[in-house]
């Protein structure tokens, strides 16, 4: 129990120490720059002495590393700066933003996840069968496909062409359950199927490695059908392959949703960030980055410790 | 080279002859096209397929065809070049990793964690916002964000040879680390790095794509294949192949990389078990 | 009476169906009911193909092209997947050759041990069970009681190769496969689980077949033995007929590679190549006293003379390996000193030479992974040359050529690369590679293991007239003790990091030994049919504490003729006995003559 104590806290740690890898990698590439974000925020016909004064006001003076541990230690706190934009609380921008990113994030996971695992499995029992043959072309294509195709052909079949959808996804404030369901149809419809198939490729890759094992061989001549030698016997042994292929694709996610905030004007983190790069808003844009970031390692971590408590010879301190 | 290709599966023959077509329109295409891509040719927009203009004209009435001829190039060879920086300088320091000190190694590794814990998209956005995006800081961001990745394969591939006794009779004879890592390991992990360099091929070019539709990659008057979606997104509504033709190209030239590769593994662990 | 099991012009065929390869061709035999068969023939001869078509099963890749497999009343040659399910396990049981993969590491052993008595709905899981630790307590498993709740990876390697023969036994089936059961284990191991296995096959009447490469164990377990070589079968005889009065050319072959006896002749050696003292060597930091986290060896002292062989003997976790890499340094001695051709041998690889490096050539045991897949065998051996002497061009060509004739291989082989060759012509490039550097010593680490017993013979042979010829030493390092006795001129005894026993190889001829090397020499099989029931059982604790790092002897707890008090609490002498070798035991000559 001790080990695996030890094993977890250090994990957690070198997840903390990542992430400060991380935030110093994306302030000094943000700031570092050749352009002057006060300039730019006047724009050129800016008087010097206007100029002069706004950098002071926002510490651009001080020297990188002062800005950059005064960044670090806002964000730490909450503070992430004011946005040069729209001169609002960062803070504040995301905030209102966050839970909608999540809501697709979340609806799309629930609706993913289980989809993809079945495909997998599936796939593995199957291998080198039709199904699986069919399967394996199938993901690979939908891998490849990239997201703004899937969402046109949609949004052209189920918008343009039925009539059935609306192309983009506007929630109107009194919104019952079915104007959510229009909303959300298309959006997670498109990050679905990149993420199910990803997900799937990944699981049948897991379960078949533990099918090539002696054990999967030995269950089988203790007379055991194949269903059974998967769920009962390969299955527990791919948890901790699949729970991480699960983590990698949900990052995926991540970067997906960039796209398809964007195509179907949805108001989450995503489309913030995209407005961000092209008004040069650095400190909302930093802010945006250490969120995918700090969740993409969330989700690492999580599938990391899930394969450490999976794994009988750590659990029983072996 | 010809007999990789013969033993392939079906669907691997066609990933192959896809891939291959459209390196040849990369190569060739504006020599091909029937219009200058910038050439303003019909008063109407966004015809449709098959008209005076095989695939239609676009939102200012532009010969769609000639323009995707045109973008290929950007959508091929920017990607070709950023995968083929990204494996091998992931490679070399991947080489360079597993003949070090364990604790160089550690370090280079930390490192490289960190970084490929940054999305590919998320980093872009990032140093766009920050360097501006031209074709050479479009090329230098793609080719750093899937360095990590490929680092990662390389040294795990590495370190697995380097642990193999092969290498150790190397070591017990004294031999210099650049010959362990350029002799001994690097010849046996070429082959899977090839075909990790064909899967950052796939990642960049969806990447680029993904920018340029966002409208941060490739800027007028140059549009590669994922612009060309963008300018064109308000044909949508009336069902344009100005929008659809060229994201139904992306995919193409994806998915028949992926092909190859998945025909080229599936051979590979079929002779690995050695049946 | 018709036989039990009958088998009929059986095919099996590999690859791609478009260019199969057979891999079983027209093999007959029957078997009466209660008889146990044994499959033996070396790697490919398909004896565990076969012996799969029992239980209707052909590994992927592999099918059953022809033929009948009677079991009984059933064809398991051509049931339906759902059929052979059902037989499976309840009619027919196979044991793996290893069991540390074939349990499964997630789920308790007990589950997996009743897991095909519930499943075809012999029993409930509580009569299951019960029946379970009956058969664990015949196969004299420790703590029966118990012993099913804890993970495979929480016992030992012979424990689980039991445990897995009482998996196979729990549904009383009519014919249990043993393929290569004990093939992973140490030889002392070996020995109880192959008692328990006989014992329990006798008991309950169950026909047997018994797969292995090793003729002397095939001798103790079976009743008829079938020789294959390439698929085919060249001989089925009785046992005894097998052993006294084979008929085949490849069966006598079999057995003079097992009988290989000859004596060491004493040769005159002079000058000291390699002198190593008190070594101290371990993985992890190195702790406030100066010793490494996880000690494997101390206080090893060895002397090599030019042209002689050191045998370095000791099952897996004796430190025979660490030696080995501790004097190509590999792995620097955390204490200690090395001496080589007079002149200090710093302990790590970094600080050494050219010319130390040189002199130190090692050979590994397994010669797929020794040699690099991607070069051709003349690069191979033309490195050495390039990198030590200087040699290029013509002259390098004509070395290697040279040094092929010397391991006795055709010299048109220098333009393959290695992956075409086969094992033993693997191993001999291995060997001609350590040759080109002009060594003064060769490490040699489990060279003829992973190697079918003809084959390794052959090596043997090449090895010491290679030495005769080129009067270098060579360190042997192996675990079989025969091996050893018959090869090397000095020998030297690990246990858990030890040195237990050192002498003049001759001196171990015969006893007295120390009580483990005692252990060791006796539990290496015989031809002798009767030889594994006339041995005593090794002492089998679940929970063998490990002391690695005090001076007590570290034998104490598994050691048959342990002195009370003495051996727990002092640290053992190390005695000189008069045929000139030392033993580290609190016995002296007497009782260890008398033991």
């Amino acid at each position: 129990m001790k080990v695996i104590f030890q094993l977890i806290i250090k994990r957690i740690g070198l997840s903390i120490i990542t992430l400060f890898i991380v935030s110093a990698v994306v302030f000094f590439i943000a700031n570092l720059l050749p352009g002057d974000a006060a300039q730019e925020m006047l724009g050129q016909s800016a008087t010097p002495e206007a100029v002069a004064a706004l950098r002071e006001a926002y510490g651009l003076n001080d020297p990188p590393l002062t800005r950059y541990a005064k960044w670090l230690t806002g964000l730490v706190t909450g503070d992430a700066g004011m946005s040069l934009a729209n001169s609002r609380p960062v803070s504040e921008l995301i905030s209102s933003r966050l839970s909608k990113s999540l809501l697709l994030a979340g609806l799309t996971t629930v609706i993913a996840v289980p989809f993809a695992m079945l495909l997998g499995i599936v796939a593995a029992m199957y291998s080198g069968r039709r199904v699986d043959k069919i399967m394996n072309i199938a993901t690979l294509s939908m891998v490849a496909v990239p997201e703004f195709l899937l969402a046109t052909i949609f949004v052209l079949i189920f918008a343009v062409e039925l009539n059935w959808l609306p192309s983009l996804s506007y929630i109107p404030a009194d919104a019952g359950v079915y104007e959510y369901f229009r909303a959300f149809a298309l959006p997670v419809a498109t990050l679905c199927i990149v993420l199910s198939a990803q997900m799937a490729r990944m699981t049948r890759a897991a379960v078949l490695e533990q099918l090539s094992q002696p054990y999967v061989e030995m269950a089988l001549l203790k007379g055991s059908p194949l269903s059974r030698a998967v769920l009962r016997h390969a299955l527990p042994n791919a948890v901790g392959p699949i729970v991480n292929a699960v983590a990698l694709s949900l990052s995926y996610l991540l970067g997906g949703v960039v796209i398809v905030e964007v195509i179907f004007n949805y108001p989450g983190v995503a489309s913030l960030m995209v407005d961000a790069v092209t008004n040069r808003d650095m400190p909302l844009l930093q802010a945006c980055a250490m969120l995918f970031c700090t969740g993409y390692l969330i989700l690492v971590l999580i599938a990391d410790l899930s394969a450490i408590l999976a794994n009988p010879k750590l659990r029983t301190g072996g | 080279m010809m007999a990789a290709i013969k033993s392939m599966p079906m669907s691997g023959k066609v990933g192959a002859v896809l891939a291959a077509c459209w390196l040849f329109l990369a190569l060739f295409g504006p020599w091909l096209a029937p219009h200058s891509a910038n050439e303003i040719v019909a008063y109407d927009v966004f015809e449709p397929l098959g008209g005076d203009y095989i695939l239609g004209t676009d939102y200012i009435g532009r010969d769609v065809f000639s323009r995707i001829l045109d973008g290929t190039r950007f959508t091929i060879f920017i990607p070709l070049l950023a995968a083929a920086l990204a494996c091998s300088v992931g490679t070399l320091i991947a080489l360079y990793s597993a003949v070090s000190h364990p604790r160089t190694d550690e370090i280079i590794s930390r490192f490289m964690d960190a970084l490929i814990s940054i999305p590919s998209k998320i980093f872009s956005l990032v140093m766009i916002a920050a360097f501006g995006s031209s074709v050479p800081i479009l090329l230098t961001i793609t080719a750093i964000s899937y360095m990590p990745g490929s680092f990662r394969i390389a040294r795990s591939l590495a370190v697995n040879v380097a642990n193999l006794d092969f290498v150790t009779v190397a070591r017990t004879r004294g031999e210099s680390r650049l010959y362990l890592a350029v002799k001994e390991i690097l010849p046996n992990i070429l082959h899977p790095m090839l075909a990790d360099f064909g899967l950052r091929f796939v990642f960049v070019v969806l990447l680029l794509s993904s920018l340029s539709f966002l409208g941060l990659g490739v800027q007028p008057p140059e549009a590669d294949l994922g612009s060309l979606v963008r300018e064109n997104l308000s044909g949508l509504a009336e069902g344009a192949p100005a929008v659809i033709v060229p994201a139904i190209a992306i995919a193409t030239i994806t998915i028949a990389v992926n092909l190859v590769i998945d025909s080229l593994r599936g051979a590979a662990t079929y002779a690995a078990r050695g049946r | 009476m018709t036989a039990h099991i009958i088998v009929e012009h059986l095919y099996v065929e590999a690859g791609p169906t478009e260019q199969p390869v057979t891999i079983v061709d027209d093999v007959s035999f029957s078997l009466q009911r209660g008889e146990v068969l044994a499959l033996i023939g070396e790697s490919g001869s398909g004896k565990t193909t076969i012996a799969l078509t029992l239980l209707g099963y052909a590994r992927p890749g592999c099918r059953i092209i022809g033929g009948s497999v009677m079991v009984g009343k059933d064809n398991m040659a051509d049931k339906a997947e759902s059929q052979l399910a059902g037989l499976r396990g309840r009619k027919v049981a196979y044991v793996a050759q290893s069991a540390a993969a074939a349990f499964n590491p997630s789920r308790r052993i007990m589950d997996q041990v009743v897991e095909s008595a519930l499943m075809h709905g012999l029993m409930t899981r509580k009569e299951a069970e019960a029946k379970a630790v009956t058969l664990f307590a015949n196969l004299s498993l420790p703590s029966p009681e118990t012993i099913g709740r804890r993970y495979p990876h929480e016992v030992s390697g012979g424990q689980l190769q039991r445990l897995m023969a009482a998996m196979a036994l729990i549904c009383d089936p009519e014919l249990v496969i043993f393929d290569e059961p004990t093939t992973a284990l140490d030889v002392t191991t070996q020995v109880d689980v192959l008692k328990a296995f006989k014992v329990a096959v006798k008991a309950t009447n169950t026909t047997a077949v018994y797969v292995s490469h090793d003729l002397a164990v095939v001798a103790q377990m079976a009743d008829r033995i079938l020789v294959l070589q390439r698929g085919r079968v060249v001989e089925n005889n009785p046992t005894d007929r097998i052993l006294n009065d084979a008929e085949h050319p490849y069966t006598q072959q079999l057995l003079n590679a097992v009988q290989n006896n000859d004596t060491v002749q004493n040769k005159e050696h002079s000058d000291v190549v390699l002198d190593i003292g008190d070594i101290e060597a371990g993985y992890g930091k190195i702790t406030k006293a100066g010793k490494p986290e996880i000690p494997i060896l101390s206080g090893i002292s060895l002397k090599v003379l030019r042209g002689q062989t050191v045998g370095i003997i000791g099952e897996s976790g004796s430190g025979k390996s660490t030696f080995a890499r501790v004097i190509a340094g590999l792995l620097p001695a955390s204490a200690g000193y090395m001496v080589l051709n007079n002149q200090e041998l710093p302990s790590a690889i970094a600080d050494r030479g050219k010319r130390e490096c040189q002199h130190i050539q090692m050979v590994f045991q397994n010669a797929d992974t020794a040699l690099n897949p991607s070069h051709k065998v003349a690069d191979i051996l033309g490195r050495p040359l390039t990198f030590f002497h200087g040699l290029k061009g013509e002259a390098q060509k004509e070395r290697v050529a040279e040094l092929l004739e010397l391991v006795k291989l055709p010299v048109a082989l220098a333009d393959r690369k290695c992956g075409a060759l086969s094992g033993g012509q693997k191993q001999r490039i291995n060997l001609a590679r350590a040759l080109a550097a002009e060594p003064s010593v060769i490490l040699c680490d489990e060279v003829t293991s992973a190697l079918d017993t003809v084959v390794a013979a052959a090596i043997l042979d090449l090895l010491e007239e290679l030495q005769a010829r080129l009067n270098i030493a060579i360190v042997f390092i192996s675990h079989d003790i025969s091996t050893v006795k018959s090869l090397c001129d000095e020998v030297l005894v690990l246990y858990k990091g030890k040195k237990v026993e050192h002498g003049s190889g001759s001196s171990f001829a015969c006893a007295p030994y120390h009580p483990y090397t005692d252990l060791l020499v006796s539990s290496v099989p015989t031809l002798d049919p009767e030889w594994l029931d006339s041995r005593k059982r090794d002492l089998d604790a679940l929970d063998i504490s490990v002391q690695n790092t005090d001076d007590l002897c570290r034998f104490r707890d598994r050691c048959p003729v342990k002195l009370g008090d003495q051996c727990n609490t002092e640290a053992p002498p190390l005695r000189t006995l008069t045929s000139g070798k030392s033993v580290l035991c609190h016995r002296d000559q007497a009782m260890l003559v008398a033991q």
